[in-house]
């Protein structure tokens, strides 16, 4: 334990490294996270291929919001290391967690890691979507990976309905009761664009019953929305800070969950308030006032999030800067952004392509006959070119992760912004 | 489709999908999107059309396109292969381009004998025999080939040997190839095309997506391939960047191997 607080404070000294005193404290002490959990009385591990981050936030404010008091482990540390060094501080001398719940985002992989040393009582399972291929091989691997988690399970699962790769799961004996959360049918036009085919079985899988406890999204527009549940009755309107249909979905989610995770304790009214205070997490949708103009980042990062990044921000009128890198937390396949349609940015088309395959991003968009203003791999010369030469309108970057890390590090030290992984200002 | 013919097409040509559902998960559908707008860039009409499995196979095809998948999607489309596995050996014969990625490369060759020793025939247009590896191959790719240097990214576990007459598409650069150890990359019969190569294969290296397209328009129309100019400026700098980054890791590691010396 105090190596792991020693690590700690070296890599704050260092500035950054969050998964290092977990690493240290793991050595030490390999059952550290059992141990530490064993006095939790609601364990819960949030995985899937999109939207881990928002739905973490969103679940643990509704949880907080209820008077509840939560762990969970910040923004972009969602490997065990990364569970753990976030746990340090909060463990008493014995080494042992205080909390009502702890809920946890987690990589799809290192879910299953942590399920060897936890049994999360809890699991919500988001979907599978294709992802960083090089990987994980196999989209069916990863399916493969979140059933393990939900047999591991021992209370309850949140499933997707719309899903059928987690859907599915629910089939499975070894798998506890399962909810679901969805879509209602007036939005089910729009899966196309959400979901992978799952080709593993000859017949359709068919959609789930709808059980009196769960939960389907009918939105009103792009950030306003009512949840209607199974025994058919509506509550809402809930409004968003952040805009679209993965984020609705990802708040669909969330309220299925703390419906399960507070029972009768779970007041609509509360939870409503509650989402409407969730700030985006940095990068997804995140507004940067760059000199007193709006510039947003959103993290584009796999064919079915840059899909529906675009279906949410692709024909309003700014000024669009595409940076892609291909390290190895970006996914160094970039074959992925062929299954992608950008034909919703042809009517203002694209001012500037950047990042590692800056030229590959301009030719992908050139063979939708969207316009390319221009090339510029290196991303401090192309947001100084993007600011100089687009003085009028509010700005928009979608990046892949690391390109994301490197425009906020700039943006960072030139403007006021929030550290990594704190939030957003109001 | 979303690009309007041209006005008066040079010739209409036919281009068909192999199994877009089942067989294109790494963006290998970019290839056909490819073909099918430098063919109208190039004043010519274009017939898409997708083929599904338990689908007649149109026997008009000019050009044909298949891509790499899951084993579920191989498992997949094992039966339909099999039933219009002679029209493709026929089309082969008679000189039809066609490009086959990954899993349909494999599907292309005699066999694939899996890791647990499973043997599963495929259509032997192409002579090469694949055995299952437990290790995969993962990562960029740079070539030579006929048509200059092709880059892309291979995703395999997959180990593939050529036949003693059989020619690879390409010598690997950089990259593992066909089974990383014999330095060949692909193969190619007339103008049958198997290759690794994600990324997709096309966007990057014009000069192969004009080689299938020269290929299919020969067939069809007498005069033979005329082509229009076209601004490649986006996908040579793509190109030649890779390359230079990837014979820079090359390099780099040799010297590396020679300083431990």
């Amino acid at each position: 334990m105090a190596a792991g607080r020693i690590a700690r404070s070296a890599a704050r000294r260092r500035g950054g490294g969050s998964a290092l005193p977990g690493l240290v404290a793991e050595r030490v002490d390999p059952d550290i996270l059992t141990h530490a959990l064993a006095g939790v009385p609601q364990v819960v591990v949030v995985t899937g291929t999109n939207g881990k981050t928002t739905t973490t936030k969103m679940l643990v404010a509704l949880l907080r919001a209820h008077g509840r008091e939560v762990f969970t482990n910040p923004t972009g540390s969602n490997f065990t290391r990364g569970v753990i060094s976030a746990m340090l501080p909060a463990l008493d001398r014995q080494g042992r967690m205080h909390a009502d719940l702890a809920v946890l985002e987690l990589d799809e992989a290192h879910a299953l890691h942590f399920v060897k040393k936890v049994a999360p009582t809890h699991a919500l399972l988001l979907n599978v979507a294709r992802d960083q291929l090089d990987r994980f091989a196999e989209i069916d691997h990863t399916a493969r990976l979140l059933h393990s988690l939900a047999a591991a399970t021992t209370q309850g699962v949140v499933l997707n309905r719309d899903d059928p790769f987690v859907a599915r799961i629910a089939d499975d004996p070894d798998v506890p009761p399962a909810r679901y959360f969805g879509l209602d049918e007036s939005v089910l036009e729009r899966l196309a664009e959400l979901q992978e085919a799952d080709v593993r079985f000859e017949d359709e899988a068919p959609t789930p019953g709808l059980g009196a406890q769960d939960v389907l999204l009918r939105p009103r527009d792009e950030r306003e929305f009512e949840l209607v549940l199974g025994d058919g009755s509506a509550s809402g309107p809930i409004v968003l800070r952040q805009r679209g249909l993965a984020a609705m979905i990802n708040a669909t989610a969330a309220v299925s969950t703390a419906r399960l995770l507070l029972g009768e304790a779970f007041d609509p009214a509360v939870a409503g308030a509650a989402l409407r205070e969730v700030a985006p997490p940095f990068g997804r949708g995140e507004v940067v006032d760059a000199g007193g103009r709006p510039l947003e980042l959103v993290l584009v990062k796999n064919p079915a999030g840059f899909t529906v990044a675009l279906g949410t921000y692709g024909a309003t009128p700014v000024t669009t800067m595409v940076a892609i890198n291909d390290r190895d937390a970006d996914g160094r396949d970039v074959s992925w952004l062929y299954d992608v349609s950008f034909a919703s940015l042809r009517e203002n088309g694209v001012a500037l392509t950047s990042g590692i395959r800056a030229y590959d991003m301009a030719l992908r968009l050139r063979y939708d006959d969207v316009e390319v203003g221009g090339v510029e791999p290196d991303l401090a010369v192309a947001l100084d070119r993007l600011l100089a030469d687009h003085p009028d309108r509010p700005l928009r970057v979608f990046c892949t992760y690391t390109a994301m890390m490197t425009l906020r590090r700039i943006l960072a030290d030139r403007y006021t912004l929030p550290e990594f992984g704190e939030d957003a200002p109001a | 489709m979303r690009l309007q013919d041209p006005q008066k097409p040079k010739a209409r040509i036919t281009l068909v999908h192999l199994y877009p559902r089942e067989m294109s998960i790494y963006g290998d559908l970019g290839n056909t999107h490819v073909l099918a707008t430098r063919l109208r860039r190039h004043g010519y009409g274009v017939d898409l059309v997708d083929h599904h499995p338990g689908q007649k196979l149109p026997a008009g095809a000019h050009l044909v396109v298949g891509g790499g998948g899951q084993d579920s999607g191989q498992a997949r489309v094992e039966a339909d292969l099999e039933d219009n596995g002679p029209l493709l050996a026929a089309l082969a014969r008679d000189g039809v381009p066609m490009l086959m990625i990954c899993g349909m490369y494999q599907l292309f060759g005699h066999d694939f004998t899996t890791v647990d020793g499973r043997r599963l025939p495929g259509l032997g247009i192409l002579d090469v025999t694949t055995r299952g590896n437990t290790k995969r191959m993962v990562g960029p790719v740079a070539l030579q080939t006929p048509f200059g240097d092709v880059v892309g990214y291979e995703n395999h576990s997959g180990s593939t040997v050529l036949g003693p007459d059989q020619e690879p598409f390409g010598q690997v650069v950089a990259g593992f190839g066909n089974n990383g150890d014999d330095g060949t990359e692909g193969a190619v019969k007339g103008h049958v095309y198997g290759t690794y190569l994600h990324g997709p294969a096309l966007p990057a290296n014009p000069a192969f997506a004009d080689a299938l397209i020269k290929a299919a328009v020969d067939r069809v129309v007498s005069r033979g391939f005329e082509p229009e100019e076209l601004d490649d400026t986006f996908a040579d700098q793509a190109r030649k960047r890779q390359v230079a980054r990837l014979t820079a890791v090359r390099r780099r590691g040799l010297r590396e191997r020679l300083l431990r010396r």
